[in-house]
């Protein structure tokens, strides 16, 4: 279904390969045969109604969906040619390579320091006290969020304002060094100011990670994304360059979701 | 907006919206004085128990005495002067008692007035003489002027609640009556702080009988229960909520252990006087038994409090933990259980307020033995609180009745610094949401 | 196409459908009334149609001022970005449309002046299938029809042959006595305006072909005889 299969990438280096990607809820069929190539250094953003099994997909990619009860994968994923559902595969280890964004800003109830020291901590990623600062300094900056609290690291995360806690979830994810980054929704809960703020970083971001962001605001995925995937009842629809999913869609249903048409 | 908006239907009237919106406002004031008064009665009920209650016992936390002049003689006590104390222990302190009674009103010379005298004494203060030279047996051979008690009569004579005449229910002759009033006008009989009731153990004499036995048996009891449950129902509903995955395996467990908390206490009674003390062989009447019994009642408890409060910590912050690669024991430890921890702590101390207010299974395991010595270990026999209110709420002298209250008072306090601990602790643990 | 969600959206797009409809209307009998008046010779028509033309002026302001109203409060994507963008352009071309035919008439009131000359007859042959073409393509428009407007987008080609053989005939009309000169110089002028009002048409062409594929029309246009000589062939790699 997709118009991306096969069609040969000669410029963009392939970040993350699902094929033939089938999820299962108990028995509701979630995710229906996904092939989905996403590139490094991109940004991609997944479209569709809610309930179309992107966040679903999404969820396939640090292996979240295990800890549902009844949930099932099939077909393969991979990142960078590793298998991400190998039997052997360590799902921590995963999980720091593929760092995860939330839809409400969801920081631990702890200082900003340990919420940002948090991940390289539990993977022993800092040697010293001294490390472990430099890692927080450098993810604070890397997500914008420094300036705005450097004075104040000691206190509770959970007293920034909305937008400043997405940024400490962004800075306490990239903590751990990730190579892929998924963000589910990662603005629906911000104001037109933070959102903007939250956007640019992405924007940045992606010099030195691959991006899956799941957003239901098509203006959000038209500014930030390069290439866009549209979902709709558990199938990839289509997935495209960002620029010509929002001129010139190649599926009715895309077309008829983009402009509006049905719910 | 200047046009008027056309009603729906024509049946629908300005008059009738507004009588309809009085109609509204009258049942929500129905209601409010409904609930207004529900809550009335309540505090009338429980001022109703609390007046009762501590009017009937605050006069147990006095105690009618007598000051006497009491010579420690050698000669009596002692006449070997060795100082041994088995023979100190056994010495006749009563003598001291009577010869100081008897130099206070020289004229009781004939033997039914020297009864009449020593009937005025508990007839434990010679023991209180006794536990005062053995403490200290410098006192050998020296006067003290020293506070005793009287018995149980005198006390409640002074206290009012019997009447001096044979028609008031009075037991006293016209000596007794005499002698008391002159002692009352020296200076020498008054109702004191009657630190017998927090320092005895039980006591067949009411003036003796004091909570000490009973406040150290749940003490132990509680310390035991707190110990096993708290870990026990922590773990447990951990791993239900946590790690077990949903199957009809778990959902039987959850069934059973929700069926538990329902059973009535007494099961929990026959159930530990089979295993604990049958089977395994523990002793009888001990708080390490009471304990586990008390266990086996708030396990459930506490599982299902845990379960709830583990329950109410919100799903986005095992996400957070998980997706930065935390272990799930670790998401548990760093996140979910501190999160969950005032909510577990306000269970855990409901359950221990419940089963210090237990009788049932005490019962059954035997801490209802009338045991005279307050424990020094939870092996040794002993009672608890609510056990020993039922005992003497179960004795028919009069000094037991004002007893029976104060030891009421004295468990409710008990239970009033609990839930002021669990106050405390959840204060301290609660974190704010972001 | 199904309707929006929003309803309201849905109104202002059949209103922005409805504003071109009538443009191209207008246009389309102004480019009508011209012709006529130069056929018969009417200068008071031909007044009216000058003093017309400010009409449709406005009515591109008017588009203007709407579509940039939906650019800004529906952030118009796909489909529905296409066709607001393609009525700004198509509402550019009905006014220079309507511009050339004002021209023709201002033109006509010259000539009225002055005696008739025989090449009168040939430029309203023109003159018609130029007007043909313009309602084909309107009624491209209105049903968003990209077949039709293919058809038009072929038949310029016709409308270069006969303005190419137009000239031709003036040039010999001319050349045969110096005092033809003035009329079918303003002929010429008129035949040119004209032929320009085709190409415009072929324009709304390309545009239809846009809004409907989202993919500009690529192959080169089919070009009949001209009055030019070829370019060079030479690639300038544009």
């Amino acid at each position: 279904m997709s118009n991306s299969d096969g069609e040969p990438v000669a410029s963009a280096k392939i970040k993350v390969v699902a094929r033939d990607v089938n999820v299962f809820y108990s028995d509701k069929h979630a995710l229906k045969a996904v092939n989905l190539d996403v590139r490094a250094n991109e940004v991609t953003a997944l479209i569709g109604p809610s309930g179309c099994g992107k966040s679903t997909f999404l969820r396939c990619l640090n292996r979240m969906n295990d800890l549902i009860d009844g949930a099932r994968v099939t077909g393969t994923i991979a990142i960078d040619q590793q298998d991400i559902y190998l039997k052997d595969l360590d799902v921590v280890q995963l999980r720091a390579r593929v760092g995860m964004v939330f839809q409400k800003p969801n920081p631990f109830p702890k200082s900003i320091f340990d919420n940002v020291a948090y991940g390289p901590r539990i993977h022993g990623l800092a040697g010293t006290g001294a490390e472990l600062e430099e890692i927080v300094v450098t993810s604070l900056k890397r997500a914008g969020l420094f300036e705005e609290v450097k004075d104040r690291l000691n206190e509770a995360g959970t007293g920034l304002s909305g937008g400043q806690q997405q940024r400490l979830c962004i800075a306490r994810a990239i903590a751990v060094s990730p190579e892929v980054i998924l963000m589910d929704e990662p603005c629906s809960a911000l104001d037109p100011i933070a959102t903007a703020k939250v956007e640019e970083l992405i924007d940045e971001l992606r010099q030195n990670y691959t991006i899956i962001v799941v957003t239901h605001s098509m203006q959000q995925a038209a500014r930030v994304s390069q290439r866009t995937a549209f979902f709709h009842l558990g199938e990839l629809v289509e997935v495209g360059d960002t620029e010509q999913i929002f001129t010139n869609p190649n599926h009715k249903l895309t077309q008829g979701y983009i402009t509006g048409r049905f719910g | 907006m200047t046009e008027m908006v056309e009603p729906l239907t024509a049946s629908v009237t300005v008059a009738g919206v507004n009588a309809r919106l009085r109609r509204r406002y009258a049942v929500d004031r129905w209601f409010r004085a409904l609930g207004v008064s529900a809550i009335v009665a309540a505090l009338t009920f429980l001022i109703l128990l609390l007046g009762t209650i501590i009017g009937q016992g605050y006069t147990a936390f006095a105690q009618s005495q007598i000051r006497l002049a009491i010579t420690f003689d050698a000669a009596i006590l002692d006449p070997d002067g060795r100082g041994d104390p088995a023979v100190l222990g056994t010495a006749d302190y009563g003598r001291l008692i009577r010869q100081s009674l008897e130099t206070l009103f020289p004229d009781a010379t004939e033997r039914a007035q020297r009864r009449e005298l020593s009937r005025l004494m508990s007839p434990g203060a010679d023991l209180e003489l006794r536990g005062m030279l053995l403490a200290d047996p410098s006192l050998m051979g020296r006067t003290e002027e020293i506070w005793l008690p009287t018995s149980s009569p005198v006390d409640q004579l002074v206290k009012g609640h019997t009447g001096r005449t044979a028609e008031e229910g009075g037991q006293f002759t016209d000596g007794e009556l005499r002698r008391i009033d002159r002692l009352r006008s020296d200076g020498r009989l008054a109702a004191r702080f009657n630190k017998w009731l927090f320092t005895q153990g039980d006591s067949r004499q009411p003036e003796l009988a004091g909570l000490a036995g009973a406040v150290v048996g749940s003490f132990y009891s509680l310390l035991v229960t707190v110990l096993l449950s708290f870990p026990l129902g922590v773990a447990a509903a951990v791993y239900l909520e946590e790690f077990a995955r949903q199957s009809r395996w778990t959902d039987i467990v959850e069934v059973n252990i929700n069926n538990l908390a329902a059973v009535p206490s007494i099961v929990f009674g026959l159930l530990g006087l089979e295993i604990f003390l049958n089977v395994l062989g523990l002793p009888r009447s001990a708080p390490l038994v009471g304990g586990l019994a008390l266990t086996l009642v708030s396990l459930p408890t506490i599982i299902i409090a845990a379960r709830v409060a583990l329950k109410a910590v919100p799903p986005w912050v095992r996400e957070a933990a998980l997706a930065l690669g935390a272990s799930r024991l670790q998401m548990v430890t760093h996140h979910v259980l501190p999160l969950a921890m005032p909510g577990i702590l306000t269970g855990t101390i409901i359950g221990m307020a419940r089963a210090v207010g237990e009788t049932a299974p005490l019962l059954m395991i035997g801490m209802v033995a009338f045991v005279v010595n307050v424990p020094a270990t939870p092996v040794d026999p002993a009672t608890a609180l609510p056990v020993q209110i039922y005992l003497w709420a179960a004795s028919p002298e009069r000094g037991f009745v004002e007893r029976t209250s104060a030891a009421i008072i004295v468990l409710l306090c008990f239970l009033a610094v609990m839930n002021a601990a669990a106050i405390y602790l959840r204060k301290r643990y609660e974190r704010r949401w972001g | 196409m199904t309707e929006h969600t929003v309803r309201s959206y849905d109104e202002e797009l059949s209103h922005l459908n409805n504003l071109i409809a009538r443009m191209g209307g207008i246009a389309e009998a102004q480019l009508d009334a011209s012709i006529q008046a130069l056929i018969r010779r009417n200068s008071e028509q031909a007044g009216k149609i000058i003093a017309a033309d400010a009409k449709v002026d406005d009515m591109e302001h008017e588009v203007h001022a709407f579509t940039v109203r939906l650019l800004a409060l529906r952030q118009p994507v796909a489909h529905d970005l296409r066709f607001i963008v393609g009525a700004l352009k198509v509402s550019g071309d009905l006014e220079r449309i309507a511009d050339y035919a004002a021209n023709v008439a201002k033109r006509a009131l010259v000539l009225n002046q002055l005696p008739p000359v025989p090449p009168m007859a040939a430029v309203p042959r023109l003159g018609r299938l130029v007007q043909e073409i313009l309602k084909d393509v309107l009624d491209a428009y209105v049903d968003q029809n990209q077949e039709k407007a293919l058809r038009v987008w072929k038949r310029d080609e016709e409308v270069d042959d006969m303005y190419t053989g137009l000239f031709r005939e003036l040039i010999t009309y001319m050349m045969e006595d110096p005092r033809n000169i003035t009329p079918c110089i303003h002929l010429m002028f008129i035949a040119k305006n004209i032929e320009r009002i085709g190409d415009h048409a072929t324009n709304i062409a390309e545009t239809i072909h846009y809004l409907v594929n989202g993919t500009p029309l690529l192959d080169a246009r089919p070009k009949g005889t001209s009055v030019l000589p070829e370019p060079p062939p030479a690639g300038e790699g544009n």
